[in-house]
């Protein structure tokens, strides 16, 4: 089916809304994991990219991005996952970072920190709650692969920060 | 051996460590030495697993006999499956998880840093992927290597007993065989050699700071490459396989 009556920007303006599974303060398009849309004579397909490899939340977003569309009158519609250019936090805009912030997770720090460097040693993160730079590290993996586990030594409040990639 | 017969290899060996080390790491869920560590660890498998599904499902596309990542992954025997030794060990203690993470994290490392100058553009692509979470878990190991190399007596002991019984099965992660051959003049796969110094001095680093004695080297183990393997690997393929063999079409 032909979407005559959708452009490529309605369909982008219909995708945002859709939050990111694990962090539902920010949408997918803040995140940079929607990467395009193309529209042909077959339908629309919808570019993808996972955050992780592993990112398991990547079923869910395929099934919401149909789901709205499909609600929108757009069908025919076709998740495709690419790998490349990798993702990388840099592409999360400044809002979500804040909005990310706000809801308790540290935001990433500039992908610069790309170095073979133990991680403990060489990060300087602020607590999300007091704005306190005396953190301590706690495991350099939270309750997903993008997280790692702080402790605010002045509010004394744990708190997750996402980790540069 | 014709390229894409060899890239379809390739692709198959990259998939089944990840998958083999994936599955290894995945089983420690819930048995971590802290709840900070059974996270750490069910995050590293995660990693694993992920990149064995995009390795999987490129050397199905590859293979173009219309089969998923998931035959690839459920329905070849012990014979066909062509990871590293290393991968398929079984976890002893705390310490011989770290000792084996350290020595493939590192490999990882360097390999996917090469691998992202790859011709094959898919293989660039995944690798450049890995590269960014490898650097987390060897982080990760490194630390551990020191925290418990430099901690008790018994960590201590306990640390470089696992290096010892591990270092024999090291020199097989650099083997070649006709595969690498054909992709090496491709400009597709790397030189194994290449990165073999630079494997080595950075586990001699870490190994070394963290107060410990790099292991003699003796005796090393071969046969992955020909699909050959330890008693081991049979007994993960049993439990990995079991659903889709007794349920062959079973969905998630
Ligand atoms: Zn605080």
């Amino acid at each position: 089916m032909v979407n005559t009556l959708h452009t490529k920007q309605d369909i982008f303006n219909i995708l945002s809304f859709i939050p990111d599974p694990e962090i539902p303060v920010v949408s997918i398009k803040e995140m940079g994991m929607l990467r395009d849309v193309v529209l042909t004579d077959k339908g629309c397909e919808v570019i993808i990219t996972p955050t992780y490899t592993g990112c398991p939340a990547m079923g869910m977003i395929e099934d919401d991005i149909k789901r709205v569309l499909k609600e929108n009158g757009v069908s025919s519609v076709n998740v495709k996952l690419v790998y490349a250019p990798a993702w990388t936090t840099d592409w999360m805009t400044t809002e979500a970072k804040e909005k990310m912030r706000k809801y308790g997770i540290a935001p990433p720090t500039s992908s610069a920190c790309n170095k073979l460097t133990s991680f403990s040693k060489n990060n300087l993160i602020k607590c999300p709650r007091c704005n306190s730079t005396h953190t301590e590290l706690i495991s350099m993996f939270g309750s997903t692969a993008c997280k790692a586990l702080y402790k605010c030594d002045s509010c004394k409040e744990p708190f997750e920060y996402f980790k540069c990639h | 051996m014709k390229k894409q017969e060899a890239i379809y290899n390739y692709a198959l060996r990259l998939g089944d460590n990840s998958l083999v080390l994936g599955h290894r790491l995945a089983e420690l869920c819930s048995k971590g030495p802290i709840l900070e560590e059974d996270l750490a660890l069910t995050n590293m498998a995660l990693d694993h697993i992920g990149r064995a599904q995009a390795f999987l499902n490129y050397a199905a596309q590859v293979e173009a006999k219309n089969k998923t990542a998931d035959d690839l992954a459920y329905k070849r025997g012990e014979r066909s499956f062509y990871n590293n030794l290393i991968m398929e060990l079984p976890d002893k203690d705390f310490a011989s998880t770290i000792a084996r993470q350290l020595i493939v994290s590192t490999f990882e490392y360097f390999l996917y840093t090469e691998l992202m100058k790859s011709k094959d553009e898919t293989i660039a692509a995944i690798s450049a992927k890995a590269v960014k979470e490898v650097r987390y878990h060897l982080a990760h190991s490194s630390d551990w290597t020191c925290r418990l190399g430099e901690g008790t007596d018994l960590s201590h002991e306990k640390m470089q007993r696992a290096f010892n019984d591990v270092w024999m099965f090291t020199d097989e992660l650099f083997e070649m065989n006709e595969v690498d051959e054909v992709l090496i003049k491709e400009g597709i796969a790397i030189d194994l050699n290449s990165i073999k110094p630079l494997w080595f001095n950075h586990v001699k680093e870490v190994i070394e700071e963290a107060t410990l004695k790099l292991p003699e080297t003796g005796y090393m183990q071969t046969g992955g490459r020909k699909g050959i393997h330890t008693e081991y690997l049979g007994h993960i393929l049993s439990e990995m396989q079991y659903l889709q063999r007794a349920y062959p079409t079973a969905q998630w």
